[in-house]
């Protein structure tokens, strides 16, 4: 009589343990076509969270024909970085202060996760923008400077005019600001709202502006991982927004993206993209993170659905209609490599196939036994769109199963070297061509 | 000629006992509850029903172990309760309530529908029954568990 219900409870376990075995490559999880294996789902989410413990000294990893060195070190979370045409660095340094409400069990223990994957942060005030001038572009700073203080978790910055925009978690901020200043010209303006607290789950609001200046364009994550917390919370996010800068006026450009970064329109085109941190828990080698071109009015899924017409069983009530009108996006980058930052390669430094190619900062998994991401790849582009494999560019952010570093935002600057910011690592690195091109 | 044996039943306290009594009731009810609060979930998709289930399924967790941790001392320090099968019996249902509830909390961190359609709803059955069936088992047996003694007159 005991035997019975322990027989069912064997029995259940077995269903919800086995369908596991999402045994697939990962490089079979690159490009337009990933291969999708089914949900599955163990007990608990299986994780894997690196201890951190720094860089004591030594650099990641470049391929041959280039070398790394850090721009600066030492720093609080510096979470992303925006180079200046005067050769000026912008370091955008940052980090979510308010912790999210308990509604479930399970929030302390994520919370207590997150805290483990992130380190301490260099120990300074964080939530800031620093100025890292380097006249000469020999990657040695000469000096460096506060430019704004006391900000609420910044992540994305542009720069118009004389005018710099700053995104904080909960609204857009207009800094005057002239090339060369190291100080911000006076108190901000604010232009717009974005959604924020009290829950706040993806926080880093990426922004960039149209080739005219006149549209901003800024990334408001979802507030969940698949709407566990309703759809109310969920209202104006998963979204890219459209703001006129001049009137603060806002529309949602494109939907259904789970958590949008490093919004960036391709040179020379109209052409906006993103990369895309994808869902959770569905197993380890689901849903593949990707980068995208950005469709006006596009619906990429969330939550309802997953590259495409995926329907993820645990959002209810389910939404058909809306499932059917989700399109596919561009460019699988394999499952939970949580892509934060993208920068297409304009620089003239490095060699030609790198011309229009896109960097990709992987912050790097937790959801998976395996560790994926926590690099930097290179992407090769034709006539506008990712060709082939990623590429490894800078690696070595694990060194023994333990987190020496995590890249988040990348960019080019004027000398055309990458410049990556690793907020785990507490350093803006900087890499650069040792192969002179000929001129 | 044989001898009469009356038998004479005396209440035995204990403060192990009594504090077992006040405890083992709290995961029976959060176990009920979360049954209730999983039907409530599976026909509404409400959130809020699948937060109350997590919320009861864990404290009927952190209670039941106190609960277990205090039937245990009593079992070792009273051999009328282990000679007797009802009190094996009562052990045996409320430890196995706990460990299906045990993974019933972790079939419940899903985000979403499938914390509770099919597998948690069916665990939330199987822990109901248990617990019901734990509560029934100590009522078979006198509440404060009466030793029998055999008294020669």
């Amino acid at each position: 009589m005991k035997l019975r219900p322990a027989a069912a409870l064997a029995a259940c376990l077995t269903l919800a343990a086995c369908g596991s075995s999402q045994n697939i490559d990962k490089s079979t999880q690159y490009g337009p076509n990933p291969n999708l294996p089914e949900p599955s789902r163990a007990l608990l989410p299986r994780m894997n969270i690196p201890d951190v413990i720094g860089w004591n000294g030594e650099t990641p990893t470049v391929p041959q024909g280039f070398r790394i060195e850090a721009m600066a070190s030492g720093l609080s979370n510096p979470r992303n970085v925006y180079p200046l045409s005067n050769g000026d660095l912008l370091v955008i340094e940052s980090k979510k202060d308010a912790k999210e409400p308990i509604e479930r069990p399970k929030r302390p223990i994520m919370d207590w996760i997150e805290a483990k994957a992130h380190g301490g942060g260099g120990g300074g005030p964080s939530n800031r923008i620093l100025l890292l001038r380097d006249s000469n572009g020999d990657g040695k700073p000469e000096s460096q400077s506060v430019l704004v203080d006391h900000l609420n978790s910044p992540f994305g910055v542009v720069l118009v005019g004389d005018a710099l925009y700053v995104a904080d978690t909960d609204e857009i901020l207009r800094f005057p600001f002239t090339l060369g200043e190291t100080r911000v010209g006076g108190p901000p303006v604010k232009l717009v709202d974005l959604p924020a607290g009290p829950i706040d789950h993806h926080w880093t609001k990426s922004l960039t502006a149209s080739a005219d200046g006149s549209k901003l364009y800024v990334g408001v994550g979802s507030n969940s991982n698949a709407m566990e917390r309703g759809v109310t919370a969920e209202r104006m996010r998963a979204a890219i927004w459209e703001v006129d800068r001049a009137t603060g006026a806002y529309r949602v450009y494109a939907s259904g993206l789970r958590n949008p970064n490093g919004l960036t329109f391709y040179p020379g085109s109209s052409t906006l993209w993103a990369v895309v941190n994808e869902r959770d828990e569905l197993g380890p080698n689901l849903v593949p993170d990707y980068m995208t071109s950005v469709k006006r009015d596009a619906f990429y899924g969330w939550p309802y659905s997953y590259w495409g017409q995926h329907v993820d069983p645990r959002v209810r009530p389910q939404k058909p209609d809306l499932v059917r009108s989700a399109i596919m996006p561009d460019y699988a980058l394999s499952s939970h490599v949580a892509p934060l930052g993208l920068a297409f390669y304009t620089g003239k430094s490095f060699p030609a196939q790198f011309d229009g190619g896109a960097f990709v900062g992987e912050h790097g998994s937790w959801n998976r036994p395996e560790l994926n991401g926590y690099r930097v790849v290179f992407i090769r582009f034709e006539n506008g769109r990712p060709v082939g494999e990623p590429m490894d560019f800078v690696t070595g952010f694990v060194k023994d199963g333990k987190a020496r570093g995590r890249p988040v935002g990348v960019a080019i600057d004027r000398t055309g070297a990458l410049i990556v910011a690793d907020d785990v690592g507490n350093t803006v690195w900087r890499v650069t061509s040792t192969t002179a091109k000929p001129t | 000629m044989a001898e009469i044996v009356a038998h004479r039943e005396r209440p035995v306290a204990s403060v192990t006992r009594t504090i077992y009594l006040l405890l083992f009731p709290i995961p029976i009810v959060c176990f009920l509850g979360a049954l209730v609060t999983d039907i409530a979930y599976s026909a509404s998709a409400f959130l809020m029903w699948l937060h109350f289930s997590e919320w009861l399924i864990a404290v009927g967790l952190a209670f039941g172990a106190l609960a277990a941790l205090v039937l245990l001392i009593e079992f070792f320090a009273s051999r009328a309760i282990r000679a007797g099968a009802l009190g094996w019996s009562h052990l045996m249902l409320f430890y196995a309530a706990l460990i299906v509830e045990l993974f019933n909390a972790f079939v419940h961190t899903a985000d979403g529908w499938t914390a509770v359609v099919p597998t948690g709803m069916i665990l939330s059955v199987i822990g109901a029954i248990l617990a019901l069936a734990a509560v029934g088992s100590l009522f078979l047996v006198p509440v404060t568990w009466v030793e029998h003694r055999e008294v020669r007159p």
